[in-house]
């Protein structure tokens, strides 16, 4: 890979030149590209604040001919639509759900990893097979022993199922295979045990990893929808998702409020998109590419 | 790689640290590591058996049962649930569904996803702004996306958009999701995937076009090779060929666990059931039928088992794996 510095100079200089004649056409794909990619956001919140006699007249409106902010109190005191209840319960199911599944199948993937245990081939293998049977075919299995517990409208129902992934187990255990293990062995000699060891050099040296795999455990479950489609028999029990599809194919509701119901469900991600934005590409990258 | 060494040690394979590791395993015992291990691992692995692997052995045993409206089920029947659901059409037209809905979604957002990574590359101002544009939809659910996509894109009146558009070309409306033929509705069914998730894979391709060393580049430059389809030939889509044999794995499994999108567009429709929407229908609709489910559960989760170990066969997948 010797590369002479005549030969470093000579593309750098073509790119310059080829860089100002594409760049025009570039930038003018990726212009119309994005544009394409905003609509359906802009339609969001457009519908959100229009009449629904703007939104359903003889003729497409570009711009709503007036913009209706009452709509935003009108739909949280609608008692048809449990909107900040199911908004509730997802933040609940999104929260509680991300932090016992980092929890559980961390400390699994470490062990996996690190501790020395004569059967930890064959328990590596056991959790590998499950990772062909994709989550969403058992939900018939799955509702069937959940029913039995009688979990069926419950937050646990929702949650526990979910907590052991062995996908996310995997990850943690392909990360740790890769953790630097002189800080382990400094962290033994100075008298830590193993979960002193977990606990005070491991898990704070890979906060990192962690942020990334709890933000994407976080999108995932506020976006799920069988699952909670599923158990979500009562109405106190729906999350956002389910609430939403409810109330699409009831037609009880106003189109307004309806997409107001929607732009307010996708906000919270909205918010992660832009603060976590780091940890959440980092973590598509780990999780997508390993996968 | 650090699984357990247990016995054979390697005669004059001793690594320096070799006898301090040794010192502390012997110190904690292999008593006091078993222990360890399952203090660790334990509450997972007794959730995995009770969350996945007894359904699964439950579902077995369903299937081979009547088993309506009740999961103590008293009437064996042996094969006949599959022999059913293999036969009277709806489960295997929702396998043909699957299919072709496979066959359009995965090369399509393979070329695209790859298209918008290698476009958000190229550009050096905004380029933030670019890829956080092509990201967001990531954010949005598939109920979400479907709403929009029913209530507003493709609605079938005169005033939605994608009809108003055609009307300025003099086009009459389209009744984009209600009729069967011609069947616009995989076109509404494939958009709304490829928005939410050509974002997610286009991430995926741009971390690795950023792994590509750009001595490889300059050295075909030397040898001839002008930057564009050559490059991109026998450069570029090599050095990603790990990454591609990632995003078609996910693409197909993925597509196999379409359910939302076509709940949220279809609802009750006889047409463009895949797999999980008949079940679905069939285990927890009005019939509650969970032996005929539990053996398309079955039947599906074998199918699925197939391709991911044909896959793996075909593209070398897992080898790299320590």
């Amino acid at each position: 890979m010797a590369t002479s510095s005549t030969t470093t100079h000579a593309p750098s200089r073509s790119r310059a030149r080829r860089g100002r004649g594409g760049s025009v056409a570039v930038y003018t794909v990726a212009a119309v590209a994005a544009l394409l990619f905003l609509v359906p956001f802009y339609l969001l919140i457009r519908n959100s604040l229009a009449s629904d006699a703007d939104l359903t007249g003889a003729k497409w409106k570009f711009f709503p001919t007036s913009l209706h902010w009452e709509n935003i109190s009108e739909l949280f005191n609608d008692p048809a639509v449990p909107m900040a209840h199911s908004m509730w319960n997802s933040l609940v199911v999104g929260v509680l759900g991300t932090a016992g599944q980092l929890l559980v199948c961390s400390l699994a993937g470490y062990a996996m990893a690190r501790i020395p245990y004569r059967h930890a081939n064959k328990i590596f293998y056991a959790v590998l097979t499950t990772l062909m049977i994709p989550s969403a075919v058992t939900f018939v299995p799955s509702f069937v022993l959940v029913s039995s517990l009688g979990w069926v409208s419950s937050l646990q129902g929702l949650i526990v199922p979910g907590l052991f992934s062995g996908f996310t187990a995997f990850l943690f255990r392909q990360y740790f295979l890769g953790f630097p293990k002189e800080l382990e062995e400094a962290a033994r000699i100075d008298g830590l045990g193993s979960w002193g060891t977990y606990w005070r050099i491991v898990v704070p040296n890979s906060t990192g990893f962690f942020a990334a795999i709890a933000v994407i455990t976080f999108i995932t479950n506020w976006n799920a929808f069988l699952w909670p489609l599923v158990i979500g028999q009562d109405q106190s029990s729906w999350t956002v998702q389910v609430a939403l599809s409810t109330f699409t194919t009831a037609q009880t509701v106003n189109i307004h409020e309806l997409f107001l119901a929607a732009t307010v469900s996708i906000l919270p991600l909205v918010f992660v998109f832009l603060f976590l934005q780091r940890y959440l590409v980092q973590g598509v990258a780990q999780t997508g590419i390993k996968g | 790689m650090t699984t357990t060494t247990t016995g054979g040690t390697r005669p004059g394979a001793t690594a320096p640290t070799a006898p301090a590791a040794k010192a502390i395993r012997a110190r904690h015992g292999a008593r006091g590591s078993t222990l360890t291990f399952w203090l660790f691992a334990g509450p997972f692995l007794a959730g995995l058996l009770l969350f996945v692997y007894v359904p699964v052995g439950w579902s077995f045993y369903l299937s081979l049962f009547q088993a309506q409206n009740t999961v103590a089920p008293t009437k064996f029947v042996g094969l006949d649930n599959y022999k059913d659901i293999l036969t009277e059409g709806p489960f295997t037209d929702s396998l043909w569904t699957f299919t072709l809905f496979a066959l359009i979604v995965v090369p399509l957002t393979y070329a695209l996803a790859l298209a918008l990574a290698l476009l958000v590359h190229r550009i050096r101002v905004a380029r933030a702004f670019f890829r956080s544009v092509f990201f967001i939809p990531t954010a949005c659910s598939y109920v979400v996306a479907s709403m929009v996509w029913k209530l507003s894109i493709f609605n079938g009146v005169r005033f939605g958009l994608a009809n108003t558009v055609l009307s300025w070309f003099g086009i009459e409306p389209v009744a984009w999701i209600g009729t069967v033929s011609p069947p616009w509705y995989w076109l509404v069914l494939v958009t709304v995937r490829l928005w939410l998730q050509l974002g997610f894979y286009m991430i995926l391709f741009l971390a690795a076009l950023q792994q590509i060393p750009k001595e490889l580049y300059e050295a075909a430059w030397t040898d001839g090779a002008r930057p564009g389809w050559q490059t991109f030939r026998h450069i570029t889509l090599p050095q990603l060929r790990t990454t591609s044999v990632a995003v078609v794995l996910l693409l197909l499994i993925a597509a196999y666990q379409a359910f939302d999108e076509f709940y949220n567009l279809l609802p009750n429709t006889p047409y463009a059931r895949p797999p999980l929407v008949y079940l679905y229908y069939t285990a927890l609709g009005q019939g509650q039928d969970f032996g005929h489910g539990s053996a398309g559960a079955l039947v599906l989760s074998a199918l699925i088992t197939m391709v991911t170990l044909l896959q793996g066969r075909i593209f070398g997948f897992g080898k790299a794996d320590s």
